[in-house]
């Protein structure tokens, strides 16, 4: 196939990218040629025009004319008809190697585990998504192509016009030296400069993302000024940078568009004198001209073709960022099933976050039989999502294991694991889709008795008063739901088919207390079966569970378990608990009073 | 081509949808568009708006134009030039007189030069003007989107709203940056070169002329085809990037469930469907293209043949005849050109067309041409004078879902009311009336006697704020989150908020105290300690009537407690409605509102209430009795 030379490191991420033209190396070679074809054409034209001034005018032969005239007008039609195939051939390429460039990133970035995302801002992968695709797919359209075919007449319409005159042609090949020499020099400069204004347009691309979804708080606060203050800070730094990368392409411009102006003034000159000392015939000095005129579009697009191969090196550099980082949550090779029927085992588990030496979880032992569940209960922001978190493997230990089963979690196939482990966060999500979309996530497979009993458990009955039931779509993009519906949405998709483990992150915050209650009572025969792990914010929560777990300071720092028992034990002995669980001092009593 | 415009976008758009629509499920809200009508005036809408944002610089393009003809008109007296060098000069040197070809050198050299750097001057000058106005439409757009009202973007989505202002923004930029100089040039080359192809040989430019007509034939058809494809390629962009914002957002959900094979799928299907319309307007370029050469191909031969035949008959000088026939090169080359334009053209009206759209969305809470003042300091008295709120149909055989069918409040100022009610009751509804996300569909809210409605945006946004579960941080430290309720705020009014709140606590606890970086959506803190920087950040706005709805929902109960018991204080001296399913927080109320079915069933103090004296109702336990009651026993 075609290749952009390897040009050492400066187009190091554009080379990578030709796996991705593999697919299409014929097509694309059938466009070279063609591409080729027509610029063979192109210098026929003028070669025809000098055999017909040089011949037939000169001769007077009419037949002659005519013959060569439908030539003329073979080869116009030939070209288009060259143009047309290479057209075709390119919708039907570029356009695949930007389709798999796009799949293979969005698939790349589901895969990423959630520090990767909690880490990128979504602006900035967007902009990878769109702006650097694109750049991408119109290199390998055009200015791949272009560099080709113009590299090849440069060099064949250089070395004719040579042969025709050594002179003449020695005076156009010369000319092209420092031409060369000031590109590679405001190369550099472009580079940079195209580097910054597609990370400021991911940048800006932030804001808007940011300003989108914030949307509630901006307008309730009546902050849209601050908020346009801080986006047109940042297009206005866009605007700048563009046009620093439009002055820099400006004078690249200039300069190659003077040159070939500059060398036809030499040509006209010294070929006059040639062909009035008769060196050189008068035919031969139009053909030359003619000829070099060919030159004029290779030369002068020569700026706009490395510009554009630049801008797609620098997109495929910065889709590489993306490409390159490997999931630190990897499936693992053999993997093993575990054979029981759900045992959750924290073993001495500790957590830190990635780049903080500050451990969040430490010394964690927990043993969950199967059938059990369990409460967690801690202050806020003391760790109990991110142990939930870890039982999925949305982040991964950082000290001790989890076993299932006696099985590390991180030797089960990612499948098998989150097939086991079904959770509801506290954040709702629902995607744009049908509300049985939504609910059989996980399960693509659960029938119709299995999606009911999942709506009765989680009180969710009201998806079928929406206006087209089950089908109804829901998410950002359908019909809104409140706050509690989306939770009882989350929770039936987790209650499911019935997983052999549960982790719930508070549940049943957003409900009221008649619906709570009823989510309560279904729950508990769901968690009769099913090895729970439910984080609570309040007693109600915490009835469910057959044994609480207390999170508190571990003395090295971090979070640790300090205290185990079950509810009415934990509040008869540990003032800790109590204070995490009792409305206010009246209420504490009032609690304890129902205690005894 | 007026009608089949008008037509042939709505056959072309169902398609697509259609078949995304098995796993999309139902909406009611299909159309992508805001305010789509016919196709003609989705033109004019957008050439109103490329009219306004070229207006400031009129100076500028009349400068740009000259600079260009002026440059255009260097570059193309090269092959003139170099005629007379061979017509002229060669006789002359053959005499040893250089003084013409000199000067025909020394013209195609000076020409250059100074071409070239009128070049320069052009393309920066073209530059800053398109980039002008790309800041200018970034503004607007982005000021419009933050003015729409909520309703407005619970329809059209965050995902659209960023395809909107960065891919078809891009596409207006490819225009400018790449394809306007070309477009000046190109035009310029083309009428130039025209009328000097009739200058230089009237008989010839006839051959010429009989094209025009095919030319313009194959422009036609390009035109109306392409913008079809061209707007199917925007909205089928636009519902790629929102498949892919989605997946960012709830990337935990879709891991923990395994959904990435289906959400490959389905991206793949929204992935394939944008390369579908984009080669379909890449086919169509396909066909347009070549034809514009064949057409160049046959006119060149043709003046070839009897252009030769005139210098046989001694009617046409081989120079001129040279001479001619380089220009018609010209004449034709500019014409691809003008189609690759073309083709960048259709692709930015296309984005055009949504961005006007947008703009020209009018909200549906507008803000008051001339607002009332409100008298300082704003005291806080809250009214409902007949409030009927329904939601509009969605279509026409569908009755209006009505919330709220008829509602009388008058909440006093200072007071702190309790709302509760079951889910769907319409409390939701009324807190967002009062801070007006909505307006009524009929009665009027006011605050202190004057309606909502009069009053200006940021008056009204000063005096009133609601705080909701759905708490949102921006990514930025934690002390700027909180400022965002005050910009100006010093940083010990910031630590003032917090402390006052509660929140200064873990706040301290953070690596870098309030100068933590929350990261992304605040996803370094809890839902909890979110909430809290929420609550802060109400706290220092000050305002005089506070809203919260379901503010405490996600806080556990040493949190709820110090909110609580920060309340007390907060609320002291200013109106508050407070929503919550848990009534501990209605405590403290003075008065309590049970709604039910969008009317307000009960009203009272609480003791009152859970005592069962409900006015009319004898010794019948209230509503709010029983409320109360269940959640005494879910404490324990």
């Amino acid at each position: 196939m075609p290749s952009p030379s390897p040009l050492g490191g400066q187009f190091a991420s554009l080379w990578r990218l030709r796996r991705y033209a593999r697919p299409y190396r014929a097509k694309m070679t059938v466009m070279l040629f063609v591409a080729l074809g027509s610029t063979l054409i192109g210098v026929g034209v003028p070669l025809l025009t000098s055999s017909i001034i040089n011949g037939p005018l000169a001769s007077g032969d009419r037949a002659a004319l005519w013959l060569l005239g439908l030539y003329a007008l073979l080869f116009g039609l030939a070209e288009a008809a060259l143009i047309l195939t290479r057209r075709l051939t390119l919708a039907s390429s570029v356009l695949g190697i930007e389709r798999d460039l796009r799949d293979d990133l969005y698939e790349h970035i589901q895969h990423l585990d959630v520090g990767f995302h909690d880490s990128w801002q979504s602006g900035q992968l967007v902009s990878r998504m769109t702006s650097d695709i694109s750049s991408i797919r119109r290199f390998f359209g055009f200015a791949l192509i272009f560099l080709v075919v113009n590299g090849v007449t440069f060099l064949s319409v250089g070395i004719l016009l040579i042969v025709i005159d050594p002179l003449l042609g020695g005076i156009v090949v010369l000319f092209g030296i420092p031409l060369s020499l000031v590109i590679f020099r405001y190369e550099k400069i472009y580079r940079r400069n195209i580097r910054a204004v597609q990370d400021q347009q991911g940048e800006v691309a932030t804001d808007i993302e940011e300003s989108a979804l914030g949307i509630r708080a901006i307008k309730s606060f009546g902050r849209r000024d601050l908020f346009f203050a801080r986006y047109d800070a940042k297009a206005i730094r866009l605007r700048t940078l563009q046009l620093r990368q439009i002055r820099t392409l400006a004078q690249i411009w200039a300069l190659i568009i003077a040159q070939p102006q500059t060398v036809l003034a030499l040509i006209t000159l010294f070929g006059v004198a040639a062909v009035a000392a008769g060196h050189l015939s008068l035919g031969t000095l139009v053909a030359f001209v003619a000829l070099y005129q060919m030159l004029v579009w290779p030369i002068e697009s020569s700026g706009w073709l490395l510009a554009a191969s630049q801008e797609a090196n620098t997109a495929a550099e910065r889709i590489f960022e993306v490409l390159d980082v490997e999931p630190t949550i990897r499936e693992p090779a053999p993997t093993k099933v575990p054979q029981g029927s759900g045992r959750l085992v924290f073993e001495n588990v500790g957590f830190s976050y990635p780049g903080s030496d500050a451990p969040l979880l430490t010394g964690i032992n927990l043993a969950l039989e199967p059938g059990e569940t369990v409460a967690v209960v801690g202050p806020t922001g003391c760790g109990k999502t991110t142990l939930t978190a870890l039982v999925p493997r949305l982040y991964d230990v950082t000290e001790g294991r989890i076993l299932i089963d006696g099985v590390d979690v991180r030797e089960l196939s990612l499948a098998e694991l989150r097939s086991r482990v079904a959770c509801a966060f506290e954040d709702p999500t629902l995607f744009s889709a049908s509300v049985r979309e939504n609910l059989v996530l996980g399960r693509p497979d659960a029938d119709e008795e299995q999606v009911a009993e999942a709506l009765r458990v989680a009180q969710a009955g009201f998806v079928r008063d929406l206006p087209w039931g089950l089908d109804t779509r829901v998410g950002e993009q359908g019909m809104s739901l409140s706050g509690g519906q989306r939770q009882r949405l989350a929770l039936a998709r987790a209650v499911l088919g019935r997983p052999s483990m549960l982790v719930l992150d508070d549940p049943l915050s957003a409900l009221d207390i008649h619906t709570e209650s009823l989510v309560e009572q279904a729950l508990r025969s769901v968690l009769a079966e099913t090895t729970g792990l439910v984080v609570a914010h309040r007693p109600s929560t915490v009835l469910l569970a057959d044994r609480v777990v207390v999170l508190g300071p571990a003395e090295n720092g971090g979070t640790t378990v300090v205290a185990q028992g079950t509810h009415h034990e934990l509040l008869e002995t540990e003032s800790v608990y109590r204070d995490l669980l009792s409305q206010s001092s009246d209420l504490a009593e009032l609690a304890e009073e129902a205690v005894r | 081509m007026t009608t089949t415009v008008d037509t042939v976008p709505e056959s072309s758009e169902e398609e697509p949808r259609q078949s995304l629509d098995d796993w999309r499920g139902v909406a009611a809200e299909e159309k992508d568009e805001v305010s789509a009508k016919g196709g003609i005036f989705l033109r004019a809408r957008s050439r109103r708006l490329l009219a306004e944002l070229l207006r400031p610089h009129k100076r500028g393009l009349l400068l740009a134009t000259v600079l260009i003809v002026v440059v255009t008109c260097f570059e193309m007296c090269a092959p003139y030039l170099v005629s007379i060098g061979i017509d002229d000069g060669m006789p002359a040197v053959k005499h040893g007189d250089w003084t013409t070809i000199a000067l025909v050198a020394a013209g195609i050299g000076g020409s250059a030069l100074v071409g070239s750097l009128l070049r320069l001057k052009f393309l920066t000058l073209a530059g800053r003007m398109g980039q002008d106005m790309l800041l200018e439409l970034r503004r607007k757009v982005f000021t419009q989107f933050q003015r729409l009202p909520i309703a407005f973007h619970e329809k059209y989505t965050s995902g659209r709203v960023i395809s909107r202002l960065t891919n078809d923004l891009d596409a207006l930029n490819d225009l400018i940056n790449s394809s306007l100089d070309g477009l000046v040039s190109a035009l310029l080359n083309v009428v130039v070169i025209g009328t000097l192809l009739a200058v230089l040989d009237p008989m010839l430019s006839i051959i010429v002329l009989v094209c025009l007509p095919a030319l313009l034939a194959l422009m036609a058809w390009y035109t109306r085809g392409s913008r079809v494809a061209y707007r199917l390629q925007r909205e089928t962009v636009a519902a790629v990037i929102v498949q892919f914002v989605e997946t960012l957002n709830g990337i935990r959900a879709v891991q923990s469930f395994r959904r990435e094979r289906r959400n490959r799928d389905i991206f793949s299907k929204l992935n394939q469907d944008n390369v579908n319309a984009n080669s379909k307007a890449m086919m169509m370029f396909g066909w347009f293209m070549p034809g514009i050469v064949a057409v160049g191909g046959v006119a060149t031969a043709a003046v070839l043949v009897f252009g030769g035949l005139q210098v046989m008959d001694h009617t046409l000088k081989i120079g001129l005849l040279t001479a001619y026939i380089l220009y018609l090169r010209k004449f034709f080359d500019p014409m691809q050109d003008l189609a690759v334009f073309y083709t960048s053209y259709q692709s930015a009206t296309a984005a055009l067309e949504k961005l006007s759209g947008v703009l020209e969305e009018q909200p549906a809470v507008p803000e008051p041409a001339e607002p009332k003042q409100l008298a300082q300091p704003v005291r806080g008295r809250v009214e409902l004078d007949g409030v009927v709120f329904a939601y509009p149909k969605r279509d026409k055989d569908e009755e209006a879902r009505v919330i709220l069918p008829d509602l009388d409040l008058d909440i006093a100022a200072g007071q702190t009311v309790a709302l509760v009610g079951a889910t769907g009751a319409g409390k939701s509804t009324l807190a967002r009336l009062m801070c007006r996300f909505y307006d009524p569909t009929e009665g009027a809210v006011r605050l202190d006697g004057l309606d909502l409605r009069d009053l200006s945006d940021r008056d009204l946004r000063r005096a009133v704020i609601m705080v909701t579960q759905e708490n949102f941080l921006f990514s930025g430290s934690v002390a700027d989150n909180i400022r965002f309720g005050k910009p100006d705020a010093t940083d010990e009014e910031v630590e003032q908020a917090a402390r006052a709140i509660g929140a200064h606590e873990f706040i301290e606890k953070l690596p870098q105290g309030f100068a933590t970086d929350v990261k992304k959506r605040g996803g370094r803190l809890s839902a909890g300690q979110r909430q809290l920087v929420a609550f802060a950040r109400a706290f220092l706005a000050d305002p005089a009537v506070l809203i919260l709805d379901e503010a405490t929902s996600s806080l556990d109960v040493p949190s709820e407690r110090l909110v609580q018991r920060a309340l007390r204080t907060i609320l002291a001296d200013r109106t508050a409605l407070i929503i919550a399913h848990r009534l501990s927080t209605v405590e403290i109320a003075d008065r309590v509102l049970v709604m039910d079915a969008g009317r307000i069933v009960e009203d009272g103090a609480p003791d009152a209430l859970v005592a069962g004296a409900v006015d009319g109702q004898g010794d019948a336990p209230s509503r709010f009795a029983a409320l109360h009651e269940a959640w005494r026993e879910s404490l324990v």
